[in-house]
């Protein structure tokens, strides 16, 4: 074995909170490590460690034999090792030669040498077969390009080890094999890489060995080519997974949310469709397909170009987001710290920010009522909390959603429209989302799902429509519900050819 | 509920809901060091300086801080929604020449007319201030700086830099009465006060300055109007800088355009060692109400001392500096 990493017996905690107990990992010369766990297993705190970001409390790591302290950042790109985020971080109004060399500009006297390094740039691009063009801005970058501008930029700090985080939650099926190609040069030059992915089929393709977390806990480490989909699942999860998505007989009524021809230029085009009472409908597609901005106009966040929107048959205009709650619509945002909550209030005070109005007697807020309101909802969703007055900026990040949740559910909502309802929260958590969403349906509501876990909409939505650059390409029912067939219905390769759906 | 945390991140708050009661608990001195703070300073004057603890000499700190008063209440009420109004002294001297101008001998408007002049002029660049920053988006500190420099040009422009003399006696009494052993300048700061704190603490508006401040685009999306909240802030701000230019106007028994030049940063200071957040969102009334007579306190002082204005400058910016110094410590001591 060429062993070029090994990390040792890590504990972490956060502030008494330990978040890894005695994790080992081990990484190869030119091997590619997958690293899977739900949110909040640990992954990222283990690699933030490896990155210097975060201390370990205790625990030790070997790279080459040697045992490191990495104290900092920069003291990990020193030793060879890089990250590409997950969110990638170029400075858009940068040209890709001046973000490859940030930081470390080769200049003189403190005059930058421009040419120099766009050469540089230029040969460090050339190594992978990209085409991208040195002198070109950031911003005028697809997702992809500058994904692959980063690892250029990783690998030019003379990286041994690469970090990437989710690295196709947000380019095409396309971007995803060129991306493995680069991978698979990568391994041949003896860099070895750990490669965080939810996308379980991937990693069939390009991962040599896996390594599951949970709740902070190696679970089990394995050759990829004995271990099946299956099994990382139920070393992910704990469970089988067909328990987190319960199913529930709910009837599906009449059309409540009728969307004609809706347009927002540049986001969303011609989109239509009906949601019907007591109807799960999922809303599928890749990042930046116009998802969210379909769903905040709907809301009245943004202002539609074109098209009309029916509420229980009644055209209505929805200016303002007031407007949409007023007509029994909610909106549970896919940002629940920027959009959902303010932080520095307490539970009580976001819960009944939307119906403090409405509970009010000549503008004056009514407390008590709004107590009383409030705590059955708390109660029902089983927020973890000691007191109402908690501030929801400690809570966890499943706890953070439940609050979101019960302000949405304090205003009697008959349109609940859900925006990665799961994004960032652990399983058991989203077990219990996937409940509440399914009483709600129970009760005759109409629940409209945004994800990017497809599986998630496989294992939920009566009905999935499908979006691709803005356009509605497709809508699936019953048995069509397959990640296979949205995954083909939201590459946009695909949208002019033929649509072969798996029956 | 069955579902009492085992959570650890819950630990402290154990502790918070327990039996001891709240003068006893560590937040009772977090979110009263303020108050603290004052009382100390007074102690210290009080045994320095023998003239301080005279009653002309107090009269005289709450006539001084009643003005700077009114102006900071709105401005607290700004700073919590997230913004900031640079444009307060000017706007005040606007005030002040419309309030003075109709109450000359020769004029003769009663008293009441300079009042709704003077509010309702601040109150139009109140709205200007307000359309400018909630409409059309323009950053507070700018759109403010703008009509700091526009609104002084009118004060200045409206007489050609002279002042107006000769004022009625009975508007000039407003500001110069004594009412039950105080001066009549502190009711209307105490009035403001009491009314900016019903409005913040017990109404459904109030709940929305914080939520705008603390977090706008959830404030959005939970149905508030997030530029109409803005503009009326703006509007009270620009309101109680006109209330404060009649006021001024009447104590200085005459209209100069130069009058509330640089307010703007003494009200600021007074928010900001009340402990008002300038990223919007936190911050009470009540803390800028001692953060007020702090400032009053320390200033009234140091001419008991002698220290010149040009010295009390400087002690000023480290007060401030040691004020938010103080909070940014115990922040950041309560987040870990």
């Amino acid at each position: 074995m060429n062993e070029i990493l090994s990390m040792k017996n890590i504990f972490k905690s956060f502030s008494g909170v330990e978040v890894l107990h005695s994790v080992d990992l081990t990484l190869n010369k030119g091997e590619v490590l997958a690293l899977v766990g739900e949110n909040g297993a640990g992954k990222s705190t283990l690699m933030k460690i490896l990155m210097g970001i975060e201390q370990p409390n205790s625990g030790s790591i070997t790279l080459r034999g040697e045992v490191v302290e990495i104290g900092t950042p920069a003291k990990a790109l020193d030793l060879g090792i890089a990250m590409i985020h997950q969110e990638l971080s170029p400075i858009p109004e940068m040209t890709v030669e001046e973000n490859m060399y940030i930081g470390r500009e080769i200049n003189r006297f403190g005059f930058v040498n421009s040419r120099k390094q766009a050469e540089l740039t230029k040969e460090w691009l050339d190594k992978l077969n990209i085409d991208i063009s040195p002198m070109v801005k950031m911003l005028e970058l697809s997702i992809s390009q500058t994904q692959m501008v980063e690892i250029a930029k990783a690998i030019s700090y003379n990286s041994k080890i690469l970090i990437m985080d989710e690295p196709t939650s947000a380019i095409t099926e396309k971007e995803v094999m060129r991306l493995f190609e680069i991978i698979k040069m990568l391994k041949k030059e003896g860099i070895s890489i750990i490669y965080i992915s939810h996308k379980l089929h991937e990693l069939l393709h390009i991962a040599d060995r896996v390594e599951v977390m949970r709740d902070g806990n190696i679970i089990s480490v394995a050759l990829m080519s004995e271990k099946s989909q299956k099994d990382i699942v139920r070393d992910m999860v704990g469970r089988e997974i067909s328990t987190i998505y319960p199913k529930c007989k709910n009837k599906i009524g009449n059309p409540v949310l009728e969307v004609r021809n809706l347009t927002r230029e540049g986001e969303f085009n011609n989109v239509s469709f009906t949601l019907n009472a007591g109807e799960k409908l999922g809303i599928a597609g890749l990042m930046g397909a116009g998802r969210t901005e379909l769903i905040s106009t709907i809301f009245g966040v943004k202002r539609a170009d074109k098209g009309e929107v029916r509420v229980n048959g009644e055209l209505v205009k929805l200016r303002k987001t007031s407007d949409a709650i007023n007509r029994k619509i909610a909106l549970v945002p896919e940002d629940r710290k920027l959009m959902g909550l303010n932080l520095i209030m307490n539970v009580l005070e976001n819960s009944t920010m939307c119906i403090d109005q409405q509970i009010s007697t000549f503008g004056f807020k009514n407390d008590k009522k709004g107590q009383s309101l409030a705590t059955p909802i708390v109660d029902k969703l089983s927020i973890k909390i000691q007191t109402l007055k908690q501030v929801v900026e400690n809570l966890s990040g499943g706890n953070q959603q439940k609050v979101v949740l019960a302000k949405w559910l304090l205003t009697e909502p008959n349109i609940l429209l859900f925006d990665e309802p799961t994004r960032g929260i652990d399983v058991g958590a989203k077990a219990e989302v996937f409940e509440l969403i399914n009483s709600l349906v129970m009760e005759e509501k109409a629940v409209l799902i945004i994800s990017s876990e497809m599986q998630e909409l496989v294992g939920i939505a009566d009905r999935v429509i499908v979006m691709c650059e803005g356009k509605i390409i497709g809508e699936l029912k019953g048995k069509e519900i397959m990640q296979e067939n949205i995954m083909a219905l939201a590459s946009p390769k695909n949208n002019n050819g033929s649509k072969v759906l798996i029956q | 509920m069955q579902n009492l945390a085992k959570d650890p991140t819950d630990a402290n708050i154990e502790q918070k809901k327990g039996k001891i009661p709240f003068y006893k608990s560590a937040n009772f001195w977090k979110s009263t060091g303020i108050f603290w703070a004052l009382v100390i300073l007074v102690i210290i004057m009080a045994f320095s300086q023998p003239a301080f603890l005279t009653k002309p000499n107090l009269i005289n700190i709450m006539k001084q801080a009643s003005i700077t008063g009114v102006l900071a209440i709105g401005l607290t009420l700004v700073l919590l929604t997230g913004g900031i109004d640079l444009s307060v002294g000017s706007v005040l001297g606007v005030a002040c020449m419309a309030a003075a101008y109709l109450t000359t001998e020769e004029q003769g408007f009663p008293v009441y007319v300079a009042f709704v002049a003077g509010i309702g002029v601040g109150a139009i660049f109140g709205l200007i201030n307000g359309i400018g920053i909630a409409y059309i988006k323009f950053t507070p500190f700018i759109m403010t700086m703008a009509t700091l420099s526009a609104a002084r040009g009118i004060a200045l422009v409206s007489t050609n830099n002279r002042p107006i003399f000769n004022l009625s006696r009975e508007f000039i009494n407003v500001s110069n009465s004594i009412y039950f052993g105080l001066p009549s300048l502190i009711f209307f700061f105490l009035g403001v006060s009491i009314l900016a704190y019903i409005l913040t603490r017990k109404t459904v508006f109030g709940k929305w300055i914080y939520a705008v401040g603390g977090n706008q685009i959830a404030a959005k999306y939970s149905g508030i109007n997030v530029e109409k909240v803005k503009m009326i802030i703006y509007m009270i701000m620009g309101s109680l800088s006109g209330l404060t230019g009649v006021l001024m106007a009447s104590r200085i028994t005459s209209g100069n355009p130069t009058v509330g030049e640089g307010y703007e940063l003494d009200a600021i200071a007074a928010c900001v060692i009340g402990g008002v957040s300038m990223a919007g969102g936190a911050g009470s009334v009540i803390g800028t109400v001692i953060g007020v007579l702090i400032l009053g306190v320390i200033s009234n002082g140091f001419d008991i001392l002698g220290i010149s204005s040009n010295y009390q400058k400087i002690m000023k910016g480290l007060v401030i500096l040691l004020a938010v110094f103080i909070d940014i410590r115990s922040r950041s001591r309560k987040n870990n």
